[in-house]
């Protein structure tokens, strides 16, 4: 391990970049451009720097790895950050996919440069923070800290109604962090500690846990989205600016799904137990109610957005069957999810940069004009389908082959997922980029230039290799997911008693057959 | 070893390398370099199946680890024996071949280089399915033939019909998929594995077993195999399923040549065969393919009768001889449905090249209404295609044997071999599908026939622009078209022996299950030929039937057809309507899921979850504060405000009270 505390350099690193541009030129032109420069320089540095942390990282424990800790607040509160199996890839997601929202952001943002750049740093600054901190203060000033720099985001660069939107997008997330805030002071003053590697071997009274279960719940919910509180995400999309919603599609909606892994299944295993299925309920509503809403969409960034809400649908359904194929099938879901839906959303910015505006219907015959493009967004629409061969297949299948051993009912209504999202993905893009090249302004467009090209580049590749080779992805959590599940084991077994076992093993040694 | 790897990876190069090197150098480059690596690979396919059959080899070639995930491990591997041997002959002669043709055929158009890669993309994903030795890579290559078959269906994508098609290719093999997907999920749920060398030798223990699923306890090894008989539904066309290919002839016609006839749609069969270990211990789902092959053969025979695009004529044949090889494999005459599949490859991709060459002929016209008359004119064409229709009819001499096997075309060989299995079975489905099979080939004849006559002879109805232009075609595609004629004269009379005569176990190792019912089947339709004159005369007899009620009704009365045409009868109307299966569909699946998205979207989102939650707060929230605009820029200022408050209220906390631990 190293000596230097790595995460914290990783973690502020976005930060001493947005003080650096609050010291650039003042002047429109020169300011703008400086900001943009020293973005993309601190970024792709907290990328590279991110890159030693894989390299550092033992994936033969499930312990916490790069560890700091320091006193904070009178000792109550400690600056304690560490990364384990299940949170350091997410860590790498997030530093990869900044850049790339830099660079998206170059031409198409003209208007007070030098803040967004700022807003879109800090924003960087806390989701790393979300994903390292290991203690519940520091998780929750990172995680609710988080909505600030979206809500500029979306507020000022954002389309017309953004207003509307982010208000939404409020009033949500105001419910879900109050609650959730109740439970971590009430967890605090319980426990006697607000270490979570300390949390995380104690043992709640079972009856508390429903309780606190509901209350985390209630903020990671709205974060996955998960069906019926979904409704923000499709506001949010489609007023965002292009790199937001890549961030907010990319990184914000996997906090929700790392919640759960960190918080609802360890702390209150038995509580996850018993609302299991009201989680496979809503997720399979997701899946098919979400995918037939996006059937119907007329708004590109809009069908999309509905296609993410029914992909977390498999998050969430395979993180509650708490065995190792459906977890890490979750996180993979998660982790591919994060990489396909920027780069959809990557691909929407590409055209709506040109002809400024997101309606499917003004589209048609991009193809003629734009071959390389057609290309790349074709290749994504795949992964979205989860085509085997890209990484939207690997999380998909994994998942569903974890909640078959569950639940074969929810197997059968997810699977239908599959159909669904090849219809209105493939609708999506026959109406955009097949046809006759008819509309009068569309007949000069341009293909993609060299930075778009650039911007698409890694994702492309980084889609194929989680489709063909995904063993070194899954191989880093496989330790940590191994010891998550058999901690869920242990307290359901100990709190439902010897009788509970003897069923179980009679039902292994019926599937064996004799 | 070697070899294997190159036989599958050569086409991915050359899928990879087509784009660029025709953006180089030329659009020839890309067609020379992709040829050039098929015919490589057709070589090196033939010699691995000359040293594989009869050799009893059966050997994995592992590369890589794909996914591993607790007990779930997948690597990526190939799995060589007779079996995948057959098919690497029958995928890279025919993808060779509609190579070389599609050098002459897609001459005039502009995309040459994109229509390369994916010709040769599709033959890596068929390659990765037949070579696959576990479910998951054969399902990857599953869905990467249907990646390609949408990609060349749509290939002329400015045409809205080619893209519609492409989009139903898709989505009704997601369908089958679906059960693909369920029943991969099960096998590994009760096997523990999803390697075939895993799971296979495991099957015995498992077929009086059950498990939960759903709200049932089921047969385990029947639930599986229907499941996984659903995934071959979709792919291989078989009826309920079958929508998305008389559609899929949109594509460019080497395209339906290649894939909706020789090779794709044949991975159905091959899923069966390659899982015969698993469907004979399911007997219920056997009987369940063989009725399902028995009435896809019958109705898509009968929906053939009447159409009048040249293409869809051989579409409806090839959903028709695919219901002969399931039904087949249905009756455990595994052997056979995959000898049937190895000739049909010949004679159908003949057929589908020969109907291009007309096409090609007639400047793009596919109604057979608009042809005729043209046998002089395109002779070699014609020859290729009237040696197609013989074996596609099943021409030759019952009961007449040469060196061993039966003396015909190679169509008459293995279509007669599967009416004798599907007869000596002695069960109910089998006398269902022998007698179906027999009414399926009086009118497989009568339609072929029709097509040969309408399309070549009689007087010429095209105009005389069209006439004027109608010549034979180049070298590059005639070719072609000649070397498959040799097959399907020849390959079922030369491959016999191997497939189903007497070296039959030696030929196909340890492919099948070695005794039971694929043995007793065989050896009883062995004996009932030689006793049973039924089984022999009658698919000549309707062959002969066909052949004449086409010759009156196309050569000796022509004015009859076009009378028939206007007829309001309802059995024709429901025959010529396709049985209204897509009707069906329309108004039972695609307008319910339209208007249920609608609704969700409208009164779900908007009415109910917007209405009670945000948007009736925010109502709520505003009629009480009245001040809309300044709200506006406050929503942030409240929330930060609001988080500020509780760390003030934490620390504050921590400052009293938290010093004293």
């Amino acid at each position: 391990m190293l000596d230097w505390p790595l995460l914290s350099a990783i973690t502020f690193l976005p930060t001493f970049g947005a003080l650096i541009l609050l010291v650039t030129s003042n002047d429109e032109k020169t300011g703008a451009a400086q900001a943009r420069s020293v973005a993309l320089w601190v970024t792709t540095v907290t990328f590279l720097l991110s890159l030693f942390l894989w390299a550092g990282f033992d994936s033969s424990t499930a312990e916490f790895q790069f560890e700091e800790k320091a006193s904070w607040l009178g000792g109550n509160i400690n600056y304690h950050m560490g990364v384990d199996g299940i949170s350091m890839m997410f860590v790498i997601l997030t530093t990869l996919l900044m850049p790339l929202c830099i660079l998206a952001s170059w031409k198409s943002i003209e208007n007070r440069v030098r803040e967004y750049m700022i807003a879109f740093l800090i924003l960087e600054t806390l989701m790393i923070g979300v994903f390292c901190a290991l203690d519940l203060f520091l998780f929750y000033l990172f995680f609710e800290a988080g909505l600030i720099p979206m809500f500029l985001i979306i507020g000022i660069w954002g389309g017309v109604r953004r207003v509307y939107a982010s208000f939404k997008f409020f009033l949500y997330t105001l419910l879900g962090s109050i609650l959730m805030l109740v439970a971590v002071v009430w967890m605090y003053v319980t426990a006697g500690t607000s270490d979570i590697t300390t949390l995380l071997t104690y043992q709640f009274d079972p009856g508390i846990q429903k309780w606190l279960w509901l209350a985390f719940f209630a903020s990671f919910a709205v974060k996955m989205p998960m069906w019926p509180v979904h409704t923000w995400l499709p506001d949010a999309h489609v007023e965002a600016p292009t790199a937001g919603s890549v961030i907010l599609a990319g990184i914000l909606l996997k906090m929700g799904g790392y919640g759960f892994l960190r918080f609802s299944l360890p702390m209150f295993p038995i509580a996850s137990e018993y609302f299991a299925g009201l989680v496979f309920f809503l997720s399979v509503v997701a899946i098919i109610y979400t995918s037939l809403v996006a059937l119907v969409q007329e708004d590109i960034k809009k069908l999309i957005a509905y296609s993410s809400v029914a992909h977390m649908g498999f998050v969430t359904m395979g993180i509650f069957t708490f065995n190792i194929q459906g977890i890490e099938g979750g996180i993979f879901q998660m982790l591919s999810h994060g990489i396909v839906s920027g780069a959809l959303f990557l691909s929407v910015g590409v055209i709506y940069d040109r002809m400024h505006t997101r309606e499917i219907a003004a589209y048609g015959g991009l193809v003629h004009r734009m071959p390389v493009y057609a290309a790349v967004f074709m290749l994504f629409t795949m992964a979205n389908v989860g085509l085997p061969g890209t990484g939207g297949f690997v999380g998909e299948i994994l998942a569903l082959i974890g909640v078959f051993k569950v639940n074969t009912w929810v197997a059968l209504f997810a699977a239908t997922g599959a159909i669904l999202s090849a219809a209105y993905a493939l609708w999506l893009y026959r109406r955009v980029i097949f046809g006759r090249l008819e509309k009068a302004n569309l007949k000069s467009i341009a293909d993609m230039d060299r930075r778009e090209i650039l911007i698409m580049t890694p994702l492309v590749l980084i889609t194929l290799w989680m489709g063909f080779y995904p063993v070194p992805v899954l191989d880093i959590m496989a330790v940590s997911v191994d010891n998550l599940v058999s901690q869920v084991d242990a307290a359901l077994t100990a709190y439902h008693g010897v009788e509970a076992v003897a069923p179980a093993a009679e039902a292994v040694g019926h599937a064996a057959g004799h | 070893m070697w070899i294997y790897k190159l036989i599958v990876l050569l086409p991915l190069v050359g899928a990879l390398l087509a784009m660029p090197t025709g953006r180089m150098f030329s659009a020839r480059a890309a067609e020379l370099l992709t040829s050039g690596l098929m015919i490589l690979v057709a070589v090196f396919s033939w010699t691995a199946f000359f040293s594989v059959t009869g050799s009893q080899a059966d050997l994995t070639v592992p590369l890589f680890t794909w996914i591993n995930s607790g007990d779930f491990h997948v690597a990526w591997a190939l799995k060589i024996d007779s079996l995948t041997a057959v098919m690497l002959v029958v995928v890279n002669t025919v993808s060779c071949l509609v190579h070389i043709y599609s050098i002459g055929y897609m001459s005039h158009d502009p995309h040459r280089p994109r229509f390369f890669a994916y010709l040769s993309l599709f033959t890596f994903a068929m390659l990765s399915l037949v070579t696959a030795s576990n479910f998951l890579q054969m399902f990857f290559g599953w869905e990467g033939v249907g990646l390609a078959s949408y990609l060349l269906i749509g290939f002329w994508f400015h045409k809205d019909s080619a893209n519609a098609a492409a989009i139903k290719a898709f989505v009704v093999n997601r369908v089958g998929d679906f059960g693909f997907v369920l029943g991969i999920m099960a096998t590994f749920m009760v096997f523990g594995s999803i390697e075939f060398d895993k799971v296979f030798p495991q099957v015995h223990h498992f077929e009086n077993h059950t498990f939960h699923f759903l709200a049932w306890e089921v047969p385990t090894m029947t639930t599986i195999c229907l499941l996984l008989f659903v995934g071959a539904m979709g792919k291989s066309a078989q009826i309920v399923l079958h929508t998305w290919l008389p559609d899929a002839m949109e594509g460019p016609t080497p395209v339906s040549a290649l894939i909706h006839a020789a090779t794709m749609v044949t991975a159905g069969v091959f899923m069966i065969c390659r899982l015969s270990y698993m469907f004979e211990a399911a007997p219920t789902a056997l009987a369940v393919v063989t009725v399902v092959g028995a009435t896809t053969a019958f109705f898509a025979a009968t929906v053939g009768l009447f159409q009048n695009d040249i293409k869809r004529v051989i579409a409806y044949s090839t959903c028709s001889q695919l219901g002969y090889m399931f039904f087949a494999a249905g009756v455990s005459a595994y052997p056979v449905a995959m000898f049937h599949l190895f000739t049909h490859a010949f004679f159908k991709a003949l057929l589908f090249l020969g109907a291009g060459s007309v096409i090609h002929a007639m400047s793009d016209e596919q109604d057979m209404r608009k042809m005729g008359g043209i046998y002089k004119m395109i002779p070699m064409t014609w020859a290729m295609m009237l040696i197609g229709t013989f074996a596609l009819t099943g021409v030759g001499i019952p009961g007449v044997e040469i060196f061993g096997a039966p003396l015909g075309f190679a169509g008459f060989v293995s279509k007669d071999g599967i009416l004798e299995m599907a007869y000596a079975a002695h069960s109910g489905v089998g006398k269902y599908a022998f007698w179906m099979g027999i009414a399926a080939a009086v009118m497989t004849s009568f339609y072929s026939w029709r097509l040969a006559f309408m399309t070549f002879h009689d007087k010429p109805r095209a105009s005389t622009e069209v006439m004027s232009h109608v010549h034979e075609s180049p070298a590059v595609m005639t070719i072609p078209l000649a070397i498959l004629a040799v097959g399907a004269v020849l390959a079922g009379m030369v491959f016999y022996g191997g497939f189903m005569g007497h070296d039959l176990a030696a030929f196909w190792g340890a492919s099948f299950p070695e005794h039971g019912a694929t043995h007793a089947v065989m050896t009883e339709a062995h004996h009932v030929k030689q006793t049973v004159a039924v089984v022999v005369w009658a698919p000549f007899v309707v062959m002969l039937l066909g052949l004449g009620i086409a010759y009156y009704y196309y050569i000796r009365h022509p004015e009859l057809p076009p009378k028939m045409g206007q007829s309001r009868n309802g059995l024709y109307l429901f025959v010529k309507n396709k049985w209204y299966f897509d009707e069906l569909y329309d108004f039972l699946f695609v307008r319910p899921a339209q208007k249920i998205g609608r609704f969700f979207w409208k009164k779900g989102d908007g009415l109910t979850i917007d209405g009670f939650g945000p948007d009736g707060v925010s109502a709520l929230v505003l009629k009480i504060t009245g001040q809309v605009v300044r709200l506006q820029t406050g929503y942030l200022y409240h929330y930060a405000f609001a988080m500020l408050i509780g760390v003030a209220a934490l620390v504050t906390y921590f400052m009293f009270f938290g010093g004293a631990n």
